[in-house]
């Protein structure tokens, strides 16, 4: 299968991980490695940047898994920015995860503040990847002022909702040319799979994970779904094409040798 | 316009009446809506009618809660700056009345008991304070915010009610979040139970959210004295208060708290008093109204009730508390503003919440955010 390449980086795994909401830092590290992931998202208010033993940090470090920085408590582009540098000093990354969300109840994207952000962060050198509302014309946008990547949500953050954005979410990948990343809101690994048949090109997942009864079986069952999701994606679904009926009944007068051109 | 207006409209009698006629299928509907109910379905899981239910209300509480927040349990601890007070409230050990040693912290002495806290393991911060403007102001707020800020993520405060230019210059400073508790919405009843000083002033304290919500502030906590007056209509209230700030101020978070009165010195008993059973009832009745609140349980309460919880809906947990000035680096007996009902240290606290497969969060927050 061919890989993703994002920022001229080549991942072989189409799942990232988040690292919230886990029992433990050991569950977590394992869910991990389970997963095969090949980038994890790690809040920057979840740890001590200044503390280097942090536990949080030293449970989501794996050679060849990239640690992806993320913005979550930010309101503003201003703070996302600020949040940013001092991420780039602390993990040595100019990967961000880009997300601005003021609401705190279902912590849905402001569209304004991240296009702001991604514009300043892709100025100053940082490879932007921003969580938004599955809306075209913001990715169109995003596209045009920098971004690496978008990652529009399938469903509220944490809702394990499923793909309740699906059709923003054809139009968007439609139109993209940058990957599109479908985060937030896949509660099963067959949500993740229904994103990767639809040609997302990778999946953000966390909550479901993490509050599974057996988290590591659960990060394997995702691995297999966007797996499988891909697959299917590449073999291309009979269903998913609008295919032509076999007769023609409003156009067959064409083919009347009676009718004249 | 601000809930105190909204208020106007809301009759403390008809409401708890409301609550009593909830019938079995009002709680069902209610159960229904979990994790987005209206005020409504809040009246059915307070009622006596939805006692019945608690084992169904404690399952879909605890689902609800594990998808939001995690199998995680936030910890935080208060810092008691100051026991003296102008005001006379008839059930805190503060009270003006009551004899016993008065102390303020001096900046030296918060951060003696700073470096105390910070050994625990703790990064988000509580501090509280009886009302007294003279000694414990916004002056003294601001002295000990600033002197303690690159120490702490998250740093609360638990104060007299104060104006909305003066919360504007402590979350310049660096804080997070006000707790302010309207004690009991029954306007009446407030006035026996704070008969005097700035306290007494029912009005002023129940426009504080939305002066908070003015200046920006991040977080707003809120909640009843549970056991003041009927508990069923004051937590009904406090979630009409929670519904009403949630739609104006939609860039601030909330949290609720469940302070149950306990024993202090000189103080008076509950008139309306709670059981464990009933304590949980109102739990699991906010988490099924609203899905994404916090919900904050202190050391008032015994370790039984505290270890059987965290998994039903609580997100947030104090520890090793100390409720005096002073109580963490000097460990003199001072005047308390109630009894500390579960002693265990923190890193018995964390040890029990990773047995029950959660974990501690200690750190959530970047003291820069939102300031």
């Amino acid at each position: 299968m061919s890989d993703l390449m994002i920022a001229g980086e080549l991942f072989k795994s189409r799942l990232f991980l988040g690292t919230g909401k886990f029992c433990s830092n050991e569950i977590m590290a394992q869910s991990i490695k389970a997963s095969e992931t090949e980038m994890v998202t790690l809040a920057l208010k979840r740890f001590d940047m200044n503390n280097p033993e942090d536990s949080m940090l030293k449970h989501v470090e794996f050679p060849g898994v990239r640690l992806l920085p993320n913005s979550s408590g930010v309101r503003t582009a201003k703070e996302a920015v600020f949040a940013a540098q001092l991420a780039r000093e602390a993990l040595e990354t100019n990967w961000l995860k880009l997300e601005i969300h003021p609401e705190p109840r279902y912590l849905l994207p402001d569209p304004i503040e991240t296009l702001y952000a991604t514009e300043e962060l892709a100025k100053k050198g940082f490879i932007v990847l921003p969580y938004i509302n599955a809306d075209p014309v913001l990715c169109k946008r995003l596209q045009d002022a920098g971004a690496s990547v978008v990652m529009p949500l399938g469903s509220p953050i944490g809702s394990n909702s499923g793909l309740k954005t699906r059709e923003m979410l054809r139009i968007i990948i439609e139109q993209s040319t940058l990957p599109v990343v479908v985060d937030a809101g896949l509660g099963a690994p067959s949500h993740a799979a229904e994103a990767m048949e639809m040609g997302a090109d990778a999946v953000l997942v966390n909550t479901a994970i993490a509050v599974a009864d057996d988290p590591v079986k659960m990060a394997q069952a995702f691995k297999l779904g966007v797996e499988a999701g891909r697959m299917a994606f590449l073999a291309k679904l009979g269903g998913m094409t609008q295919s032509a009926v076999a007769s023609s009944p409003l156009t067959g007068f064409l083919n009347d040798p009676k009718h004249k051109n | 316009m601000g809930y105190k207006n909204y208020f106007q409209s809301l009759d403390w009698e008809t409401v708890k009446n409301q609550i009593k006629d909830k019938k079995a299928p009002d709680v069902k509907e209610a159960l229904k809506n979990a994790g987005q109910g209206n005020l409504n379905d809040l009246m059915a899981l307070l009622s006596p009618a939805a006692e019945l239910f608690l084992e169904e209300m404690a399952q879909i509480s605890h689902q609800l809660t594990k998808k939001r927040f995690g199998k995680t349990i936030q910890m935080y601890i208060p810092l008691y700056l100051s026991n003296e007070c102008v005001n006379s409230c008839l059930y805190c050990g503060f009270r003006k009345e009551n004899g016993g040693k008065r102390i303020t912290l001096s900046i030296e002495e918060v951060l003696n008991e700073v470096e105390i806290i910070k050994r625990a393991g703790f990064d988000h911060l509580l501090l509280v304070t009886g009302e007294h403007p003279g000694k414990a102001g916004v002056d003294y707020l601001s002295a000990v915010i600033k002197a303690i800020r690159a120490l702490f993520s998250h740093i609360s405060i638990e104060v007299q009610p104060l104006e909305t230019t003066q919360y504007e210059e402590l979350i310049r400073l660096g804080l997070n979040t006000v707790l302010v508790y309207q004690e009991t919405y029954n306007r009446d009843q407030y006035k026996q139970f704070h008969p005097q000083g700035k306290k007494s002033d029912f009005d002023f304290r129940l426009d504080t959210p939305d002066r908070l919500g003015k200046a920006s502030i991040y977080k707003i906590g809120l909640g009843c004295l549970l056991g003041l007056e009927d508990w069923r209509t004051d937590s009904w209230f406090v979630g009409s208060h929670l519904r009403f700030l949630e739609k104006r101020y939609w860039k601030t978070k909330f949290s609720i708290s469940f302070p149950r009165l306990r024993p202090a010195m000189g103080s008076l008993e509950p008139e309306y008093p709670l059981n464990d059973r009933e304590l949980l009832q109102v739990i699991l009745a906010y988490r099924i109204f609203n899905e994404n609140v916090e919900l904050s349980l202190s050391t008032r309460e015994s370790r039984q009730f505290r270890d059987h919880v965290i998994k039903l809906g609580i997100t947030t947990l104090s520890a090793g508390s100390k409720t005096e000035p002073g109580g963490y680096a000097l460990n003199q007996d001072r005047l308390k503003q109630f009894e500390v009902h579960d002693e265990r240290s923190s890193i018995e606290v964390a040890r029990m919440i990773q047995a029950q497969g959660y974990e501690s969060v200690w750190k959530d927050w970047e003291a820069y955010y939102g300031i």
